[in-house]
């Protein structure tokens, strides 16, 4: 699936956090293209910090290495800090989980989706207003004009998200990583969300890297998945029926179906896991 | 065991009143587990704030256990009725030892000191009884979650009624958690209400399942409805397919 010129090339990722031997990422590979790769996992498996990792946003006390790292053909970990902050929000944006605390609190939401414009795309003030205008519009926020003026606590989740969505994409970015994009949002509105971060995502060509726990959604979602397990890639799938891995399966098996009734939930068999790990 | 009729709850005065609950009936029998579903914003944690006592501004009629209860409950109405909330981070004090929370409800009802009956709470949801001096911090999501559930059991109740108990945790613990829930129902005969957004959550554990939406019910689904995907009205069909389930 990769294409020939991937966005974002992935070779033996390591993430340590401060004097820690514990791998909080071990070994991940992957090359994303122009595509959907969603990457899933419990709760300290490794999933976000792979995020953070490649928008080098981890602490200073993270050492992160990897044999490739690299974004659009350059090498990423040789990147300044004043070059990394040149990448971000430009050419690659990262959708965090809860709007609420990822915008301003203290600013109408027309500002900061227009002083993205202002940092990005070296207009003018009023054409940074017309732009942000347009990329609200484009994410379906009724009365653009209104919104605009209102201020995050104002707005409700849906739409706090979309408001992220319009800012994040205003630049175009070539990737963008959504890490629990729609798990602060109602199921009603999470599909729309999904919906329209594709759209914008496939209309610049870009890569999308979605982070999520919700195995199901990921795998409606995403061409392919990547399931981490305590930091490592323990498996790759284009559908979920193919999932081999004993994590995978439990995780699968865990999910209540309503379809399929069961008395009790299948638990994670923790044991059966660290074998296979071990036998890998 | 629990009767509502009429049951109507609005927050404000003047103009900023909003009527949350727009009188709603609805009846569990003993043994039963009933799930309402909605969205943020519905009423369905209102409707069971209302039933736990914890609001005191409803109106209509609610009766527990074949009696009508008051707005300012007795004692043994309360211990009717004992409530599991969204989020154990929350919901447990920081600073208390594990034997102080489970302890707690026990005196304050004015039932004995409770601390002989900590290490056979702990042990019925599952957790080693040496958890009793640890803090709510040296434990993971799901062990707190366990843990409000032994709470919410300390004082012998027939009812719990269940708060997006298991929102705020992992799939692989959700499991875990919803197991538990269901061993203790099968073992003490309880009656469940089971308030979540998640469909397929409400839809393993409960009997019934009422689709809450803008205050009232909309929609009532059985368990055979649940399994062929069967729906009575536009706003559960919605639902179904934005939980990725048709």
């Amino acid at each position: 699936m990769s294409a020939p010129d991937p966005v974002l090339k992935v070779h033996n990722l390591s993430v340590r956090f401060a004097r820690s031997q514990v791998r909080a990422v071990n070994g991940v590979s992957f090359d994303l293209g122009a595509e959907r790769l969603g990457v899933v996992g419990e709760s300290g498996s490794g999933k976000s910090t792979v995020g953070r990792a490649i928008m080098r946003l981890l602490p200073p006390s993270a050492r992160v290495e990897a044999d490739i790292l690299d974004f659009e053909g350059a090498p990423l970990l040789s990147c300044s800090a004043g070059q990394m902050r040149n990448l971000r929000g430009n050419r690659m944006a990262l959708i965090m989980q809860d709007p609420r605390y990822s915008l301003n609190p203290v600013l109408p939401v027309g500002r900061q989706v227009a002083e993205a414009a202002l940092l990005h795309l070296k207009v003018s003030k009023s054409e940074a207003r017309e732009r942000a205008a347009h990329m609200l519009e484009r994410v379906r926020i009724a009365d653009v004009g209104r919104t605009m003026e209102l201020y995050p606590h104002q707005i409700s989740g849906g739409m706090g998200q979309r408001v992220m969505i319009a800012m994040m994409l205003l630049a175009k970015p070539r990737l963008v990583i959504a890490d629990e994009p729609t798990s602060a949002l109602d199921v009603s509105v999470r599909g729309d969300v999904l919906k329209l971060l594709d759209e914008l995502v496939a209309e610049n060509n870009s890569g999308l890297l979605l982070i999520s726990h919700d195995i199901r959604m990921v795998a409606a979602f995403c061409q392919r998945i990547l399931v981490m397990y305590k930091g490592d890639v323990v498996e790759t799938l284009t559908r979920l029926e193919d999932a081999q891995h004993p994590y995978t399966r439990g995780l699968i098996a865990a999910l209540p179906d309503p379809r399929h009734p069961v008395h009790r939930l299948q638990t994670l068999d923790r044991l059966a896991i660290e074998a296979a790990e071990v036998r890998v | 065991m629990i009767e509502v009729e009429e049951l109507a709850v609005a927050f404000g005065e003047g103009d900023a009143r909003r009527q949350v609950v727009k009188s709603v009936s609805f009846s569990v029998a003993r043994g039963e587990t009933l799930g309402i579903v909605g969205e943020s914003g519905c009423g369905k944690s209102t409707v069971l704030r209302s039933l736990a006592g914890l609001d005191r501004h409803w109106q209509g009629r609610i009766s527990l256990a074949g009696r009508p209860v008051d707005k300012r409950r007795t004692r043994d109405q309360l211990m009717l009725a004992q409530m599991v909330f969204q989020d154990p981070y929350g919901s447990i004090h920081p600073r208390h030892r594990i034997e102080r929370v489970l302890a707690e409800p026990v005196q304050a009802m004015k039932k004995g000191d409770g601390w002989d009956r900590v290490a056979s709470a702990l042990e019925q949801v599952g957790l080693p009884a040496a958890f009793a001096g640890r803090f709510p911090h040296e434990l993971s999501g799901g062990q707190r979650q366990r843990v409000a559930i032994a709470r919410a059991l300390m004082l012998e109740p027939e009812i719990l009624l269940l708060d997006e108990p298991t929102s705020a945790l992992d799939v692989s613990v959700q499991a875990e958690v919803l197991n538990l829930l269901s061993d203790l129902r099968d073992e003490r005969q309880l009656t469940y209400v089971l308030v979540s957004h998640d469909l397929a959550v409400i839809a393993h554990m409960c009997d019934r399942v009422l689709v809450m939406q803008d205050g009232r019910f909309v929609d009532e689904l059985t368990k055979d409805d649940l399994k062929a995907g069967r729906t009575h009205a536009q706003y559960s069909k919605d639902l179904f397919e934005a939980s990725f389930l048709a």
